[in-house]
């Protein structure tokens, strides 16, 4: 018989974010499709009980949590443990908990010292036949596999996005505060701050309904002989503003800036989608100036539906990778968006959020 | 003050990102079609946490940099011929699977045990470098559970950036939720970093280093120890490839105001 252990950790003021939804409506189904299945909830944080009452109802009979100001930051010392203390408190077999950053650092960790396993970046839990299936996808998102294991503890980190999250209505929990002490001498890692673009540079927007991605194109010479590397960045800036689209790249437009040529000022290495970059969930794409290759299509696995515009008929979006390929110059096609978005644009947002 | 780190870079090596991959079943469960045909480089994040630990041990002189790879061991030597004239370092090999069904568990147990055996090892001056996830597994579990083997508690992963202090602190920048970086502030060694991208550009091949790398990579591989990694309690019910084609339609005779007003008309759907 399975306990199921949610663990979630809270936001500064207390609540959970969207991911810690997710994951708890991953650990209700799975707790509902497992009878004589436990379930209970961990909570790590600053302060955990706002948190702990807006998932009152998901069918955790117990409600742990490790808190105070050692447990603020997102840190591997003290999440894992805060996240041992909770795993062995609970007696837990299966550990949920959301992909997000903070966990997917230091739950592997975990696993080890419990003696456990660990799959990360789960995009499925399914129980068939009493035992249970977990989907993640191999090879940088270009096969899926459905595994099961014998082995517990088995710690499952849900992708966000992948999962829909739990619904209810907020009541009162009872938290059962565990004690947990950092090692002596206290942690040797300070987090100091967010390093982060001002707010009207953020050009990374997981919850926009559009990812824009920008390729190598926009800086090559056009039909003219020119490069046009300004006005290629004032359109897409333009775009941005219009849409409050997420802003992604091709590796060859980023990688450009690390050898010295011209390219959009804006872009860094976390705006690279494919192989060696994100794998980013939104509704719609929109590529331009970009060959779509490979190891940058695999980057648009969970992108939905799918346009490109490229001035090459036989790049990789016209073999099956999009919905729609437009043969023409992305320069033309963007100048009469923005003035058409423009023109049109009287309530602010036009993309609809996920 | 001692600056000198003792840097273990722990690096497996992946099929091309421009090779067909197909699964299939073999014996001991799913594996890649051709696998041990398929061209191979050494894992992308790993391979920028190498140029990192390059870059820092300029910096930090008589630091001694190792590349600890569990591969099978002939296609290692092919990679380590490019690989092998990017950045000095001194290899431990174990030659084991390198496909993406292997399981993190085992391999962590696996590189402790070489990392521990490396001689005149000083693991208070230890720093563990690796990709933050592998271009096979994409798991981003090895690192930490190696950590745990190695009882170093300070770790960090998507590491973009890491900067020497004075004081020989370090001050690391992580990848975090939303396209931001997390700041941390490290009293030293030891620690673990699983490396994203860094800021550093693929170093150009130097047929010096790799010549100095040579005389050392081919008696490491001849001793490299077998990792058989069985994957133990672990049973893959499927393995498949996504439904990729889709009914692409081409449009191309129409002009950009046309095109501007479809999409704009798409976008708000
Ligand atoms: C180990 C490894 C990892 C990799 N990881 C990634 C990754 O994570 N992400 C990634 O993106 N790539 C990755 N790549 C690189 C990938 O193989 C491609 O080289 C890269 O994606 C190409 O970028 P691009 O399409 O922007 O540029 P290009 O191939 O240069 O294509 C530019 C396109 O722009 C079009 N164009 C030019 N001007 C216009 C115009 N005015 N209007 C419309 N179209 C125009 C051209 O027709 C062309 O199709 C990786 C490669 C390797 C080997």
């Amino acid at each position: 018989m399975e306990t199921i252990l949610l663990l979630v950790s809270t936001e500064t003021d207390g609540s959970l974010a969207v991911p810690a939804f997710e994951a708890a409506g991953a650990a209700a189904s799975l707790a509902a499709a497992l009878p004589g299945s436990q379930f209970l909830a961990g909570l790590v944080g600053a302060t955990v009980q706002p948190g702990a009452d807006q998932i009152a109802a998901c069918g955790a009979s117990r409600f742990l949590a490790v808190s105070g100001p050692d447990f603020e930051s997102s840190r591997y010392v003290s999440d894992a443990a805060a996240a041992e203390a909770l795993t062995r408190e609970a007696r837990a077999t299966i550990v949920v908990a959301p992909a997000t950053s903070r966990w997917n650092r230091c739950l592997p960790g975990v696993a080890q010292r419990v003696n456990g396993r660990v799959d990360t970046h789960v995009t499925g839990v399914s129980v068939t036949g009493g035992g249970i299936g977990v989907s993640r996808w191999y090879y940088r998102q270009r096969m899926e596999a459905v595994l099961q294991r014998a082995t517990r503890p088995w710690f499952l980190l849900t992708d966000p996005g992948s999962q829909p999250p739990w619904q209810g209505t907020p009541g009162t929990a009872t938290v059962h505060p565990l004690t947990v002490t950092l090692p002596p001498g206290g942690a040797r890692t300070r987090v100091t701050g967010v390093k982060e673009p001002a707010a009207d540079a953020q050009t990374i927007r997981p919850d926009a309904g559009l990812l824009f991605v920008a390729g190598a194109g926009w800086t090559k010479k056009q039909a003219d002989g020119q490069t046009h590397v300004p006005e290629a960045e004032q359109l897409i800036r333009e775009f941005l503003k219009l849409t409050r689209a997420s802003l992604g790249s091709s590796k060859s437009l980023v990688d450009l800036g690390g050898e010295g040529q011209a390219v959009l000022s804006f872009l860094t290495h976390l705006n690279q989608v494919g192989q060696t970059g994100s794998t980013p969930r939104h509704p719609k794409g929109l590529s331009t100036c970009c060959h779509g290759e490979e190891p940058h299509t695999v980057g648009w696995r969970f992108i939905g539906e799918r346009r490109a515009i490229s001035l090459d008929p036989n790049c990789g979006w016209a073999r099956g990778k999009a919905d729609v390929l437009y043969v023409t110059d992305a320069f033309a096609v963007l100048r009469h968006a923005n003035a058409l978005l423009q023109k049109t644009n009287t309530f602010g947002l036009l993309v609809s959020p996920r | 003050m001692n600056n000198a780190y003792q840097i273990v870079v722990c690096g497996g090596i992946v099929p091309d990102p421009l090779q067909t991959l197909e699964p299939v079943t073999g014996p001991a469960g799913p594996a890649l079609k051709n696998e041990m045909m398929l061209p191979a480089v050494l894992d992308p994040w790993a391979s920028h946490a190498l140029y990192e630990a390059a870059h820092l041990a300029r910096q930090a002189p008589g630091t001694k940099v190792f590349l600890v790879s569990l591969a099978p061991k002939a296609k290692l030597q092919q990679v380590l011929m490019t690989v092998g004239q990017k950045a000095p370092f001194e290899l431990v090999a174990l030659d084991g699977p390198a496909g993406g069904f292997t399981e993190p568990f085992e391999t962590a147990a696996a590189l402790a045990d070489a990392i521990r055996a490396i001689p005149g090892l000083d693991p208070a001056r230890l720093l563990v470098f690796g990709g933050w996830e592998s271009a096979c597994r994409g798991a981003g579990a090895t690192l930490q559970m190696l950590g745990e083997r190695l009882g170093i508690v300070d770790q960090f992963q998507g590491v973009d950036e890491l900067q020497l202090g004075a004081d020989g602190a370090f001050t690391i920048l992580e990848r975090i939720d939303g396209g931001k970086h997390q700041v941390s502030l490290c009293a030293g060694p030891p620690a673990v970093l699983g490396w994203a991208t860094g800021n550093l550009p693929e170093p150009k091949n130097n047929p010096q280093v790799g010549m100095a790398n040579m005389r050392a990579i081919m008696p490491a591989l001849q001793k490299a120890k077998p990792a058989p990694l069985p994957a133990e309690g672990v049973v893959f019910a499927s393995v498949t490839l996504p439904k990729q084609q889709r009914a692409t339609r081409i449009v191309k005779d129409q002009s950009p105001e046309t095109i501007a007003a479809e999409i704009v008309s798409w976008i708000r759907q």
